[in-house]
């Protein structure tokens, strides 16, 4: 199958010749440069210094609240739980009317209908894990499915998993017709394809699963599902950042990154913002090509903010739960 | 959607107590210089006059140098080794302690950029009289025969790039040897080596043990010349290295010299491309290029060069240029104006010769010395600006075709400090290393320090180690 590339601009044309068949594909993807693992970790760490202070601040923690794709994948969900956390969405800071709105609530697609009924008129997206998230271990027709139950239902966006077993064992023609199966069977919704980095392991892994992805159609990749630790890392971020630059650079297209998991502190968002501003560019610092996955980094984006513009932090009590 | 504009960042001055003159630090007090005139040390980046400091004449040297061979003999020479290790651990807990307001004090009379005084100088500093404190009970099993026994006294003179760092480089193992020392600091940068004298109050160190004596090059001729110095070491220019190993010639002072450097960094084509970038970067723009092994020298494989020079001006626009004691500063002030015209005049002959000059728009400040990044490309073995080193942000860019021509072209220069290499193939690493004519040779990485690392040059670049076990038998008579 393979052929099936991003068809949405004509800068792809470069690019066309990679996807011709599975043996140019992973000559392809192997030949991309490699990571140097120390390197990486220090340019991250060195990012991480980066001291951002008022009007900065106020700037990052503003952006980074519109960035969030507020998540609640649980087995205990409930619709009574995601209406909770829409509410939450719509208004995260209920004393604060200048508090934006996140940029999608993020759930199973059981509870898909539920969120789009409460986020109505809201321009706040639906997102909806798919494709037997999170081990992804399924048939590509029950993955199909699962992915057009979640549109049906009116998601927005849709996070796939990729067969991560596939790519380990290096069946990289087997992860790409997935991804594009999945694209067709997504539509218009916006597809994000989850590497889940904390299992390819290596940040070579990463460089060329994030290749793939982009090549098969994701309009975004993301880190991680939350469930297999170690989630998002800045390094990872910072590797696949490098991967949507370069591969703007070669095609024109621009593809959005989503760190999952693990991002519970302003200060590390702050980080991953400044590690988009210098590695991506200012173009990537907009919902509409970087999100968060996450679920508590609300609330301290939320008490900074309030710190900033009070001089005082409110107690933990002065946030809603959900 | 309005850009992510990084607000100021600016380390608190507050924390130094910079006092409006400076004495002589000899015999565990500050005391005046005899012979000589006061001098000026200013903030590079704002030209504002911070301290008066005193220049000491041969008349001062003499007294320090007497000093310290009277510590020598009475005090520190006869004290046990796990004696001197306990003042040696107290100085590592005191600058880490000061840490703070050690760097600030060195960003603002050096001019580099808080970001790397903090990370990157002060946290060495301490590694090195740690690292170095736990010789010193250990001497005997150093390597250097079975009862080593230290020179006497160090009369030791340090370049203005890494002020505190290279007196931690000369005074750590010289200390942890048994010998005592006279240092002179460099004239544009004394601040730090004097509150260094303060530390060394602080830990009770015997008088005499330590003595700085600041001033300019008279000073520092007036201590390795001094006929009861037994042990010289200078880190600076070739130029005063070789009038330094002339003026020690046919006496019997052990010399360590560590002079210039012409780095060639060489960049082949299955090169971790985007860390190759960084280090290329951290090569010649850390600290300004005022680092004596930056990678001064590209070395491009022909068959990646467009690719490289298009993402290292792409990174090389990111490059936040401006006030040294901002968090978010990456590279600072020129050190002196002297430097920056020197910086300016081998940019010219870069010029004149027909390469090819390119920096990143960036706007410089008015008041203070100032260079921006700045890269030559079609630069050849004959031109000025690959054979001269020019000591600040300048990266001369070359190519070639083959590991063999890349190892060539490496090698031919007077200088022989360092060297990186950039390949994913370990196998080439290894062999190159083994071609290299150079005291430290990077893979995948550059300007990496570590106390226990030797380092040190070929040819121009001096003679001698330090660091690690290396470094400490240099201070050892064997």
């Amino acid at each position: 199958m393979l052929a099936r590339v991003t068809t949405t601009d004509n800068g792809v044309d470069s690019l066309a010749d990679v996807t011709s068949s599975e043996d140019r594909l992973r000559r392809f993807l192997l030949g991309l440069p490699g990571v140097d693992q120390v390197g990486a970790e220090a340019r991250a760490a060195t990012l991480s210094t980066r001291s951002i202070k008022t009007t900065a601040k106020a700037y990052a923690l503003d952006l980074a609240i519109q960035m969030i794709d507020l998540t609640t994948l649980e087995g205990s969900d409930t619709p009574g739980k995601v209406r909770a956390l829409c509410a939450k969405a719509k208004r995260p800071d209920p004393a604060d009317q200048t508090a934006p709105q996140v940029a999608a609530v993020c759930v199973y697609p059981d509870l898909v209908a539920t969120a789009k009924f409460e986020l109505r008129g809201t321009g706040i997206n639906v997102a909806s894990v798919a494709t037997a998230f999170p081990s992804g271990r399924s048939s590509l027709a029950i993955k199909m499915q699962d992915t057009k139950d979640a549109v049906a239902a009116g998601a927005d966006e849709v996070d796939m998993v990729i067969d991560r077993g596939a790519f380990l064992s290096g069946r990289y023609g087997l992860v790409f017709d997935e991804i594009a199966a999945i694209r067709e069977a997504a539509g218009d919704a916006h597809l994000k394809v989850i590497l889940e980095t904390g299992e390819l392991v290596t940040y070579d892994n990463v460089r060329r699963a994030s290749w793939l992805a982009m090549l098969a159609g994701a309009d975004f990749i993301k880190t991680s599902t939350g469930k297999v630790s170690p989630a998002a890392t800045l390094p990872v971020t910072l590797v696949m950042l490098e991967a949507v630059r370069d591969y703007h650079e070669s095609t024109g297209l621009h593809i959005g990154v989503k760190p999952a998991g693990g991002i519970r502190t302003a200060k590390d968002a702050i980080k991953y913002l400044v590690t988009v501003n210098e590695t991506a560019g200012p173009d990537w610092l907009d919902p509409e090509l970087f999100r968060f996955g996450a679920s508590s980094l609300l609330n301290d984006l939320l008490m900074q903010r309030t710190k900033l513009a009070t001089g005082h932090y409110p107690g933990p009590d002065y946030f809603t739960l959900d | 959607m309005s850009r992510f504009e990084y607000a100021p960042a600016p380390e608190s001055r507050a924390i130094v107590d910079i006092k409006s003159s400076y004495g002589l630090f000899v015999n565990g007090a500050f005391v005046e210089a005899t012979d000589g005139k006061p001098f000026k040390t200013v903030s590079p980046s704002t030209e504002e006059v911070l301290a008066e400091v005193s220049e000491a004449g041969p008349a001062d040297v003499d007294k320090a140098v007497r000093a310290a061979r009277k510590a020598f003999e009475k005090v520190w020479g006869p004290m046990a080794g796990r004696d001197r290790a306990k003042y040696l651990y107290r100085i590592a807990r005191l600058i880490q302690e000061r840490s703070r307001e050690l760097a600030v004090l060195e960003s603002l009379d050096n001019g580099k950029p808080i970001r790397e005084s903090r990370d990157v100088d002060i946290p060495l500093v301490a590694a090195h009289f740690f690292y170095y404190a736990g010789w010193a009970d250990k001497l005997e099993y150093a390597g250097a025969g079975a009862d080593p026994q230290p020179w006497g006294v160090a009369g030791q003179v340090i370049p203005w790039n890494f002020p505190l760092l290279m007196l931690a480089w000369k005074i750590a193992p010289a200390l942890a040897a048994g010998n005592t020392v006279v240092l002179k600091p460099a004239e544009t940068t004394p601040l730090t080596a004097l509150a260094f004298a303060e530390i060394c109050q602080q830990a009770d160190l015997p008088p005499g043990v330590v003595n700085i004596v600041t001033g300019a090059g008279r000073t520092g001729q007036a201590l390795v010349e001094h006929p009861d110095v037994n042990k010289v070491a200078f880190t600076g220019s070739t130029a005063v290295g070789r009038a330094i190993a002339k003026s020690v010639a046919g006496t019997d002072k052990a010399v360590t010299l560590e002079l210039g450097g012409k780095a060639a960094n060489i960049v082949f084509e299955d090169a971790p491309i985007d860390q190759t970038i960084e280090g290329i970067v951290n090569g010649i723009f850390f600290n300004q290029g005022h680092v004596c092994c930056a990678g001064s020298r590209l070395l491009v494989q022909e068959s990646v060069y467009d690719e490289v020079l298009a993402r290292l001006k792409r990174r090389m626009s990111s490059l936040r240029v401006g006030d040294p004691l901002d968090k978010n500063t990456d590279i600072g002030a020129i050190n002196s104006s002297a430097q920056l015209a020197k910086i300016r005049e081998l940019s010219q002959v870069g010029e004149d010769e027909g390469s090819e000059r390119w920096s990143p728009e960036c706007e410089l400040p008015a008041q203070g010395y100032w260079f921006p990044p700045t890269v030559f490309t079609g630069v050849s073995q004959a031109h000025r600006i690959a054979r001269e080193e020019i000591f600040g942000p300048v990266l001369s860019v070359l190519t070639f075709r083959t590991p063999q021509e890349a190892v060539e072209k490496a090698n031919n220069t007077p200088f022989g400090l360092s060297a990186g290499i950039w390949t994913e193939k370990g196998s080439r690493i290894l062999w190159m290393a083994n071609q290299l004519r150079a005291g430290v040779v990077w893979a995948n990485t550059f300007n990496r320090f570590d106390p226990t690392s030797p380092f040190g040059g070929y040819k121009e670049s001096g003679y001698g180690r330090e660091g690690g076990r290396h470094g400490l038998e240099a201070y050892l008579a064997h």
